[in-house]
């Protein structure tokens, strides 16, 4: 087992190198002027080409780009202009936000796809199995930016039953102790209810929007492959034996169908994360999409950068993560490594 | 309060949440309720990104920071305008860090408060002037061209006379000189203490400065959570202005503009600028809300051509765009009716000495065809027309308006959308053909506008790289005269301007600001962002 995670991440190295390569160039090769947007209303020609110098934006690629990898070698992903902080810090404060609502999102998700899913298959062509087909097929049909705005319209708007969409919590509380930055966590951990209860009710709204968005490929896919599963030699003799339906279903045709379910809530974990970008905008959320998307619009080049190697790294860690769960579920994956 | 208080409290609210369901938003602890009550929220679109006016690519937002938490020597005293509600007034200066002047035609010498502290307790001194005004003309970038933008330019211009008398002494007569004083950038900053914190390659403490204050004015900074939110407590201790009423201000950042305009219709923010104009004119009809709709000095939003490009170099053409764009369309269905109209004046004249004004051009197709006839283009000709997708609300709409009605002239224009990055690049090139722009002077002067946008000096903001010799004398005369030479010359300008027409005023745009009705005291500035120091919430 160790052995195989430890090829597997000698395989991402490359990958993340190429990510670094890739980002510095793309960022460069972006039509913005970063300096010309930096100068402000009044400026000047010279004025631009100071702030050119300051930034460094004046040397040749080459330079510039061993001067990035030494910052990245210290940790350093450089300062973000338009908000004029460190990218580390900025990324490890808005980070946890992020992560706090996609994996709400995803577990909401999995909670109501997953048996959604079974039951569909099990009692195929039942008025189950119809509303299995309604809620997937609303679900990827509805942008979750849509589903977001309509949601803030209908149940803060019209029917004020969600707290008003100012980011993670409200206005008048304050944050809870710094444990984990899973705000729902740290005020669990702290006793603080009153601030559990804010950072619920604020997380609803988006997360429901944004689970609603992931539950269809889960759910189609539970689906299909329980009925691939159920459908095969060794179910039939399960039940030919006389096994509980119950033990049927759950322990052998669940099982074996829960991996190619796996693959999916991997892919739909990497879109929920640019999805992430969407809500983050419509909810105030103050998580990295948003941030990555302003830090575009202005060609702030160290938070793009930034932004991209993170991803890079938790797609990797997601990966891995997939590929162990696949040789905990089906023992054998972990003979053929 | 305790945890047992928290729980209490917290059960309270859940009890009466789950009694009736649509009371659950309001789950203020009476704590809560209070800070509610002694606080005021703002809302807005974009974060400032640093505490420094005179940092290195300061945003907008940031100036807003930097205005309420810091002094200036002298400010701008206050006026009713036409609709009754506050606005400063460029004629008047009035004091701030200084009580009193003497402005003799070679210096200006400023008399110092003499129990003014900065935040820390430090007695602010002419010393700690000198240092922020050497700052200001040193730093380079956009402070620097400011300052000298009121021949405000050289370290030895700042003299310090004693601890309470500071001395300005002028390069040249110029009337910008005094009012730029008042303007955001030369803030008065607690030298000692920048000093402790610069450091030999950095002797402005540039780095410090972005994520510190050194300040001593109205408010301090309670908490900055960049990019989210911004927490002001006011000083309690400042003595440079009449003690502002409201005791906390937070300014949270909510990118979406649906939900700024529900926040406030819900009655849970006080306070917005950054509306679309749809929403504000649907928002003055509300009778919960307070909204205020202040035409921007010394702005307007244009239509313009390329001189030194064909076709647009015929001044002919160059007329007949004017006569050719849909203005009334324009100000009805992309502004609402929220913006002032420059166009379908009496005559194509200088009409006082203001700025912006209406011109003589309406949409008159007719007119605009013959024009075009005339310039020898009868079937008209291809062109494309750009702008700033950053401003895209309104410039979307605005570029397709003009798109149909240049095509009756012939005119056969491709609309190219910049990405807001790029827009400032792309202007200094000035090499796109046609385009619409929007631009606004801080200093409520016509020659400061003319200056920036008809000067043969091809600032940037002469996207139209207009260069005329006669203009250039006028504009320059206006700068340094008073009196009838002076009037004179504005008009000079004002009238070439008009007939020449390298761009097309279309409109003035309205400073827009939403509030609830408790909330007055709202007055308009030429920097455009919110001054704490005068609101009331009641």
């Amino acid at each position: 087992m160790l052995n195989l995670l430890l090829s597997r991440l000698a395989t991402a190295i490359p990958s993340i190198v190429g990510v670094v390569i890739v980002t510095f160039i793309l960022t460069r090769m972006l039509p913005g002027d970063p300096a010309a947007y930096f100068a402000g209303l009044a400026a000047s020609p010279q004025a631009i080409a100071e702030i050119r110098t300051k930034l460094g934006l004046d040397k040749p690629l080459p330079e510039q780009f061993v001067a990035y990898i030494g910052d990245l070698l210290h940790g350093n992903l450089g300062n973000s202009l338009s908000t004029g902080q460190p990218v580390v810090t900025e990324i490890a404060t808005r980070l946890p936000a992020s992560a706090e609502l996609t994996l709400f999102a995803l577990i909401l998700a999995v909670a109501i796809a997953i048996p959604l899913g079974v039951l569909a298959a099990v009692k195929q062509g039942t008025w189950i199995d119809h509303t299995c087909r309604i809620v997937t097929t609303a679900g990827v049909s509805l942008p979750v930016f849509f589903t977001g705005l309509l949601f803030a319209y209908v149940f803060y708007y019209l029917l004020q039953w969600a707290p008003a969409p100012t980011g993670r919590l409200d206005v008048f509380l304050s944050a809870p102790t710094h444990i984990t930055g899973f705000y729902l966590i740290d005020s669990a951990l702290t006793g603080n209810l009153e601030a559990f209860w804010g950072a619920l009710s604020q997380l609803a709204l988006p997360a429901i929007s944004m689970a609603i968005f992931s539950l269809a490929p889960l759910a189609r896919m539970t689906r299909g492959s329980m009925l691939a599963v159920l459908g095969s030699d060794f179910i039939r003799t399960a039940r030919a034996s006389g096994l509980s339906p119950r033990t049927v279903v759950f322990t052998y045709a669940f099982r074996n169908a829960v991996l190619p379910v796996i693959t999916t809530l991997g892919m739909v974990f990497s879109f929920l994360l640019g999805a992430n970008v969407l809500i983050e905008t419509v909810f105030a959320w103050p998580g990295i999409g948003l941030y990555a998307v302003n830090a575009l619009i202005t060609s702030d080049y160290a938070p793009v950068q930034g932004f991209v190697l993170t991803m890079a790294v938790l797609y990797v860690v997601l990966n891995l993560t997939i590929d162990f769960l696949y040789g905990l579920v089906d023992p054998r994956v972990r003979l053929d490594s | 309060m305790g945890l047992t208080m928290k729980r209490r409290s917290f059960i309270r609210t859940t009890a009466a949440a789950s009694a009736a369901v649509t009371a659950a938003p309001a789950i203020w602890s009476e704590a809560k309720a209070q800070a509610r009550n002694e606080t005021l929220l703002l809302v807005t679109e974009s974060p400032p990104n640093s505490m420094d006016i005179q940092g290195v690519g300061t945003n907008r937002p940031a100036y807003e920071v930097s205005w309420n938490t810091y002094d200036r020597l002298i400010t701008y005293g206050a006026k009713k305008d036409a609709n009754g509600n506050d606005h400063y007034d460029y004629t008047k200066l009035e004091p701030e860090l200084a009580t009193d002047w003497n402005v003799t035609p070679t210096s200006a010498t400023f008399k110092l408060r003499k129990d003014a502290k900065f935040h820390d307790g430090t007695p602010i001194t002419a010393k700690d002037v000198k240092w922020s005004f050497d700052r200001a003309v040193s730093v380079g970038g956009f402070p620097t061209f400011q300052m000298a933008a009121g021949s405000l330019e050289k370290k030895e211009q700042f003299v310090v006379v004693d601890d309470n008398t500071f001395r300005v002494d002028f390069l040249r007569a110029d009337k910008l000189t005094m009012p730029d004083i008042g303007v955001p950038v030369p803030v008065i900053m607690n030298s000692e203490l920048c000093k402790k914190n610069a450091t030999a390659t950095d002797p402005w403490a540039m780095e410090w400065l972005k994520n510190n204050l050194a300040a001593g004015g109205a408010y301090k900074i309670e908490r900055w959570q960049p990019g989210q939110e911004v927490v002001f407590a006011r000083n309690d201790d400042w003595k440079n202005g009449p003690m502002p009423k409201v005791r906390r201000v937070i300014q949270r950042i909510i990118p979406s503009a649906g939900n700024r305009r529900a926040l406030l219709e819900r009655g849970d923010a006080d306070i917005s600028f950054d509306l679309p104009s749809k929403d504000f004119a649907e928002l003055k009809t509300s009778p919960k809300l307070t909204v205020i709709g202040t035409p921007i000095e010394n702005a307007m939003m244009y239509l313009g051509m390329n001189v030194n490009q064909k076709p647009f170099d015929n001044v002919k053409v160059r007329q007949a765009v004017a006569w050719a764009v849909p203005y009334q369309q324009i100000m009805d269905s992309v502004m609402f009716g929220q913006a002032i109209p420059l166009f379908g004046g009496a005559d194509n004249k200088f009409k006082g000495v203001y700025w912006p004004q209406k011109d003589g051009y309406k949409t008159d197709i007719a007119k605009a065809k013959a024009l075009m006839a005339e310039a020898g283009y009868p079937n008209g000709f291809e062109t494309t027309l750009s702008f700033d997708l950053g401003l895209a609300s309104t410039n979307e709409p605005l570029t397709i308006l003009v798109q149909e009605s240049l095509a009756q002239i012939g005119i056969k224009s491709t609309i190219n959308k910049i990405p807001g990055a790029n827009w400032r690049g792309e202007l200094l090139k000035k090499n796109m053909p046609m385009i619409t722009n929007a631009f606004g002077g801080w200093l409520n002067y016509p020659e400061y506008f003319f200056f920036w946008c008809y000067h043969g000096q091809n600032a940037v903001f002469n996207t139209m790289g207009y260069k005329n010799p006669t203009i250039d004398a006028l504009i320059d005369k206006a700068r340094f005269t008073t009196g009838p030479e002076y009037e004179a010359a504005v008009k000079g300008f004002i009238d070439i301007a008009f007939e020449e027409v390298p761009r097309v005023p279309i409109f003035q745009p309205l400073l827009n600001v939403a509030m609830q009705k408790n909330v007055t005291g709202y007055r308009y500035w030429f920097h455009r962002q919110l001054d704490y120091r005068q609101l009331v919430k009641s």
